[in-house]
């Protein structure tokens, strides 16, 4: 499993799950799982444009790019990418 | 035993015994202070009671009783009671207005009778061990005698840590039992026989037949009764004055009932999220009350954490109580021992942002593709930024209804349910294991009345809040005994049983208007209490949470409790998981609503432990340091009561 997403899940596992990941996987829903609730899911928000110095505009507040380790773990990586290309 | 109870009633205790019988009785004077000494024989010795709480009605049932030939020698509500008892047997509950949990002992039968008022004001518990039944209006008195078991119920535990209470008759201890609220018991040549005297009822909704006036007028009309009733003491009345809407309507209430001097005492607290300052200072300008205030900081919650847990006798996953200590402490302190308060308006009327959050997503869930309709969501918790700041679609997201949901008789608390349930997760391997059966939604729902699948999704959703939550949580670890833990008693005229009757008969339409919350009891204040509170938005009580155990310079007993090495000997909650709470805490970012709770409700749980249950606990030392008064015999089972079979 590539970097972020393992990262991702550390963070996931010691700030909501408190180290007890159980059946945590990659694809799991944050939101059908009620792993994430809504202050949690501002501070992932904050921890991601913090580790990867991106910036995630409102319009992308999504259940589509943030609901799953792998979903954050990809919109992260095409954010990076906009990022170094208008560079 | 009854020395254990001391601060439910300073003012005298004494004991009674006869054959295999037995009770004690601390009191509190409040009614003919003079006379009303307890426990209390009838003329013939045939029956003898021991009553804790009032009977507001007691001057109308007196004239009664006096009619009917009954002769009286006091002017207590308890020498009421016992005659009303003698006339009507059980049933004479049916004719009480009042707040109540008694004893009597039918001699002549060998019967003892015990009964718990409508929605739980007053507690009582009970245990049935080595051939006797023990009961007491707290469980430490109950534990007086070192026979009976001390051992966690884990049941119990996880209904906390679900419901926020035990599910009644369990209690945080195995052995011991809570006589329901609205419930009668009978302990008869050693048999036990329980049975509901009272059940709440929600009536069909009748459109066209009454106007908003018309129930605004008469709800007006009965609290003004309710409150008048309620003021009868032979002591003085103050008021809780928070700065919400009931509080306050109490309140100038009582200024309308009576030209004495009136005292009204409130909380405030340092942080802005929480202090109702504001809106206390406008109802005493208003009112003109002669008001006190207790302020409260996040330093004084964890100081005083301990003994808040110790009258609660279950945890609690907020701090809430603990303010609610430090009031009555400023009203004993201040020389009161009564207090009328608001408590119960948000239940029978319908205040909770519960049933504002269950309406949105109820009207959401009809046309789930309306983008209209799901920005409805923006309505709820004004107070909670956290909530304000999400995306639509996230908010979306968070309040969607599951289609399992739809059809649930719990469709309004299940995601507040299954939300608290998630802190399971802090539950020791061991404890998880032994849970792992256990379905507490399940039991709730065995429960539930046979008429309650015919109510409505309002009215099923205030039965859970009026029968589950508020006896559970509110009227007892915010109540009684935060209250009685520094012997002050609490009157709530919401509770006046023709009002909660009337209050069920409101259609839910008018309760809440469209999604304005209580707006039958918003008309009845209008020009009574100041503009401004009566239109607020309802802001439920609040207190600093986890922060307090976590701060500079908490307590040492947090550190103690929370070590890895006590966590691994009182076994369960994980030490690890435990620990990586704490650092959230200490990192200081990120602590949501859950978090919280579940740091209040370890730091509670472990005081529970601590207390209660570990050797050398508070209440060994408790237990060796006050000394019984005398009258009992060693062999006869002690309490508030007890009865051998």
């Amino acid at each position: 499993m590539e970097t972020i997403a393992v990262e991702l899940r550390q963070f996931v596992v010691d700030n909501y799950l408190f180290g007890r990941a159980g059946d945590l996987s990659y694809d799991s829903s944050f939101l059908e799982s009620g792993i994430v609730n809504s202050t949690g899911m501002l501070e992932l928000i904050a921890f991601v444009e913090q580790t990867y110095a991106i910036q995630v505009e409102d319009s992308e507040l999504l259940p589509e790019n943030l609901d799953t380790i792998s979903k954050l773990a990809k919109f992260v990586r095409t954010k990076q990418r906009m990022a170094k290309s208008a560079n | 035993m009854i020395s254990r109870l001391r601060h439910r009633g300073p003012d005298e205790a004494d004991v009674w015994t006869r054959g295999e019988a037995g009770l004690a009785h601390a009191r509190l004077s409040i009614i003919d202070v003079a006379g009303g000494h307890q426990p209390m024989c009838a003329e013939d010795g045939s029956q003898v009671i021991s009553f804790n709480g009032e009977i507001y009605n007691y001057l109308e049932l007196r004239e009664e009783l006096i009619a009917k030939g009954h002769c009286f020698k006091t002017r207590s509500d308890t020498e009421v009671l016992l005659h009303l008892y003698a006339e009507d047997g059980p049933d004479c509950v049916q004719r009480l207005n009042g707040q109540w949990a008694f004893a009597v002992w039918d001699g002549a039968q060998r019967r003892l009778f015990l009964s718990r008022d409508r929605l739980g004001v007053r507690p009582l518990f009970y245990c049935e061990h080595q051939g006797s039944l023990r009961f007491a209006s707290e469980v430490k008195a109950l534990f007086a005698d070192p026979t009976v078991p001390r051992q966690l119920d884990l049941q119990a535990l996880a209904d906390v840590f679900t419901f926020w209470f035990p599910l009644a008759p369990k209690t945080m201890f195995q052995k011991i039992r809570e006589l329901p609220p609205g419930h009668s018991l009978t302990w008869d040549d050693g048999k036990l026989r329980i049975w509901p005297h009272w059940s709440l009822e929600y009536a069909p909704d009748e459109p066209g037949k009454r106007d908003e006036r018309d129930y605004a007028q008469e709800l007006w009309e009965l609290l003004v009764d309710a409150v008048r009733l309620r003021l009868r003491a032979d002591v003085p009345v103050g008021t809780y004055l928070s700065g919400g809407l009931d509080s306050s309507l109490i309140t100038a209430i009582v200024r309308k009932c009576s030209n004495a001097h009136l005292r009204s005492f409130s909380v405030t607290f340092d942080e802005a999220e929480f202090d109702e300052s504001h809106y206390q200072d406008e109802v005493v300008r208003a009112l003109g009350t002669d008001h006190q205030k207790a302020h409260c900081t996040a330093t004084d919650i964890a100081r005083s954490f301990p003994d808040v847990i110790w009258h609660t006798e279950k945890p609690v996953l907020r701090t809430a109580p603990t303010p609610l200590f430090l009031l009555s402490r400023l009203v004993r302190d201040s020389g009161f021992k009564v207090v009328l308060t608001g408590e119960g308006a948000d239940e029978i009327l319908g205040g909770y942002d519960i049933f504002k959050e269950a309406k949105i997503r109820a009207f959401w869930a009809s046309q789930p593709e309306s983008r209209w309709r799901s920005l409805l969501l923006r309505r709820l918790y004004p107070y909670l930024p956290k909530v304000q700041q999400q995306s639509e679609a996230f908010l979306r997201a968070f309040f969607r209804v599951k289609p399992e949901h739809l059809s649930s008789p719990f469709f309004s608390h299940l995601p507040r349910w299954e939300m608290t349930s998630k802190l399971k997760l802090f539950f020791s391997d061991a404890v998880a294991a032994e849970l792992d059966a256990y379905q507490p939604i399940e039991e709730m729902a065995r429960s539930l009345p046979a008429h309650y699948n015919e109510w409505n999704r309002f009215c099923q959703a205030q039965y859970l809040e009026t029968m589950h939550l508020f006896p559970g949580y509110i009227l007892s670890s915010q109540g009684d005994r935060v209250a009685m833990g520094n012997s002050v008693e609490v009157r709530l005229p919401f509770l006046d049983p023709r009002v909660v009757a009337f209050a069920a008969r409101i259609p839910p339409r008018l309760k809440m208007k469209v999604l304005t919350e209580k707006y039958i009891l918003k008309c009845c204040a209008a020009g009574v209490v100041p503009e401004s509170v009566r239109t607020r938005h309802k802001q439920p009580y609040r207190a600093p949470q986890g922060n307090c155990f976590v701060q500079a310079g908490a307590p040492e007993y947090v550190g103690e409790l929370l070590s890895p090495e006590r966590l691994r000997q009182d076994g369960i909650f994980c030490p690890d998981a435990v620990g990586k709470l704490r650092q959230k805490f200490q990192a200081g970012r990120g602590i949501s609503v859950q978090d919280n709770m579940a740091l209040v409700g370890i730091v509670s749980s472990q005081l529970l432990i601590d207390q209660y249950l570990r050797p050398f606990s508070r209440l060994d030392v408790h237990l060796r340091k006050q000394p019984e008064p005398g009258g009992l015999d060693g062999n006869y089972c002690r309490g508030v009561a007890a009865v051998r079979s």
